[in-house]
């Protein structure tokens, strides 16, 4: 049902959006991968037109004992925004990379991060799943949720969700990622708004923002 | 918020985002109800992760809403007792972040040994593997007679599980390495014996720990310590109830008291911040000045 490039653009937020005054409906852009991700967020980082200033915020799958500060530092090299791993109830800024620290779960509710040490989600600490679904619940119709490479189902359902509270649904096409289970499962659990190569998703992500203005 | 101030209004169908809404209703009634018919207090958790462990209990109890699970918990205390696991059981592991527990051999028990006796407060001890944690390193320290745990939770089955101290064998192999990452001396295996699938640790260990139930969000300070560790509990808890159990610690913490908290915790969001120094910034070890 997602055609390659859409051109439909999604509704943007009507009245009672909160981000009001920033001039763009959309607040939240969250991007979870898995294996083959770390290329795949960097160069979707890399791509992103400065005048986005949406909160971004990565789940990427890692161990528990990879070490602190260097999936950031990693990124940090492809973003030209300041990339970290929030503590506890630390406040989302806009024109920030955030990524989900190690052997956490890390949720977003209205305004700030929360963390929880809760069973794995889909074998996954963070879990992908875990983040969209708590974005969909405080951002709804202003997040946009993009599922990349990935070995596993993590996201598909959390995907889904941010589609079914007016959000935008992104989705890496298969065919072009580097392990395509994880696109798969999110495009047969929802039906995404965009499927497109890493290198279009810059681009449509600017387009959602000027349609958004 | 546009919410008509009263029912004139002809609005009978709810806005389009009314599905979260009503959610949102629904929890909060159901903590409400909890709390005024078994007097547990969720109403300050951290919304998201709730709203998770809630889903859980409504999966296992085959129930669609959370207007249903309000029924059965309101009616049957065993749905009740079920949920209070859910909400309560705090997922952690032994010598998790082993590095924190190389900063607290480093940091913290040259301090501990300043004092000719100490009392350390694991708060929200859960299954207690914290507590074992901390016992063994106090052990191989030479410090277990001299430094008391107080194991504390809110959940009296949990509590129990502490007390027994029973892990599952198949963790074992993640203890044991974060054990030697933590700066064990010794061999993790002694600690330990197979009993079916569990590991069943030795009781020497925590015979000089006090197991008691207690309530962070409604119980006072009951003693005076010169640690207390909190790692990955505050998480749960939302920003007003973080702050309550903040002045908690500070009224329980001796002067240069050390307070531990989680990897990815902080107390930069508080106003008690200006009371205490970082011993050790990377791995949230705090020291109380004033």
């Amino acid at each position: 049902m997602s055609g390659v490039g859409s051109t439909e653009p999604p509704r943007s937020a009507g009245a009672g959006s909160a981000g009001a005054g920033a001039g763009t409906s959309y607040e939240v852009i969250a991007i979870g991968a898995s294996w083959g991700g770390l290329q795949a967020v960097g160069t979707l980082l890399a791509g992103l037109s400065a005048d986005i200033d949406a909160t971004v915020v990565v789940a990427q799958h890692r161990g528990p004992e990879s070490s602190p500060g260097l999936l950031e530092a990693i990124l940090q090299r492809s973003a030209k925004r300041p990339v970290s791993a929030p503590d506890d109830k630390e406040p989302l800024e806009r024109g920030h990379v955030y990524v989900a620290p190690a052997d956490y779960h890390l949720l977003v509710e209205d305004g700030h991060f929360a963390l929880s040490t809760e069973s794995r989600v889909q074998h996954a600490r963070p879990s992908i799943d875990v983040l969209f679904e708590s974005i969909a619940n405080a951002y709804r119709e202003r997040a946009i949720g993009i599922v990349l490479t990935g070995l596993n189902q993590d996201g598909a359902a959390g995907l889904a969700a941010i589609k079914e509270q007016g959000g935008v649904a992104i989705v890496q096409d298969p065919s072009s990622a580097e392990r395509r289970a994880m696109p798969d499962a999110a495009l047969a659990a929802t039906s995404a708004d965009a499927v497109l190569p890493l290198a279009e998703i810059p681009g449509f992500l600017h387009s959602l923002h000027l349609g958004a203005m | 918020m546009d919410v008509p101030r009263d029912g004139s209004k002809d609005r009978l169908s709810p806005p389009r985002s009314g599905d979260e809404d009503v959610q949102r209703i629904e929890v909060e009634l159901l903590l409400e109800g909890i709390y005024r018919r078994y007097g547990f207090d969720f109403r300050e958790y951290a919304p998201a992760s709730l709203r998770r462990r809630l889903r859980r209990r409504m999966d296992s109890e085959q129930l669609d809403t959370i207007s249903g699970l309000q029924d059965r918990v309101l009616h049957d205390p065993a749905v009740m007792e079920r949920l209070l696991l859910d909400l309560s059981i705090n997922v952690t592991a032994m010598f998790r972040d082993p590095t924190f527990f190389v900063a607290f051999r480093e940091r913290v028990v040259p301090l501990l040994r300043t004092y000719p006796f100490a009392r350390i407060w694991v708060a929200g001890c859960s299954t207690g593997e914290e507590v074992y944690s901390l016992a063994i390193l106090l052990a191989e320290e030479g410090l277990s007679d001299r430094v008391r745990i107080y194991a504390t939770d809110i959940n009296e089955a949990v509590l129990e599980l502490a007390r027994l101290g029973v892990f599952p064998l198949d963790k074992m192999r993640e203890y044991t390495q974060n054990y030697i990452r933590a700066g064990g001396t010794s061999a993790f295996s002694e600690y330990y014996v197979a009993r079916y699938d569990g590991a069943q640790f030795s009781r020497s260990l925590v015979e000089g720990v006090v197991f008691a139930q207690h309530n962070l969000a409604s119980d006072s300070a009951f003693n005076e310590f010169h640690a207390i560790s909190c790692r990955n509990v505050m998480i749960y808890f939302d920003r007003p109830l973080q702050e309550h159990v903040h002045r908690l610690f500070h009224e329980s913490l001796a002067t240069f008291g050390i307070l531990a908290l989680g990897q990815k915790e902080t107390i930069r969001f508080s106003p008690l911040e200006s009371c205490y120094e970082e011993l050790d910034a990377a791995e949230r070890l705090y020291r109380k000045v004033r």
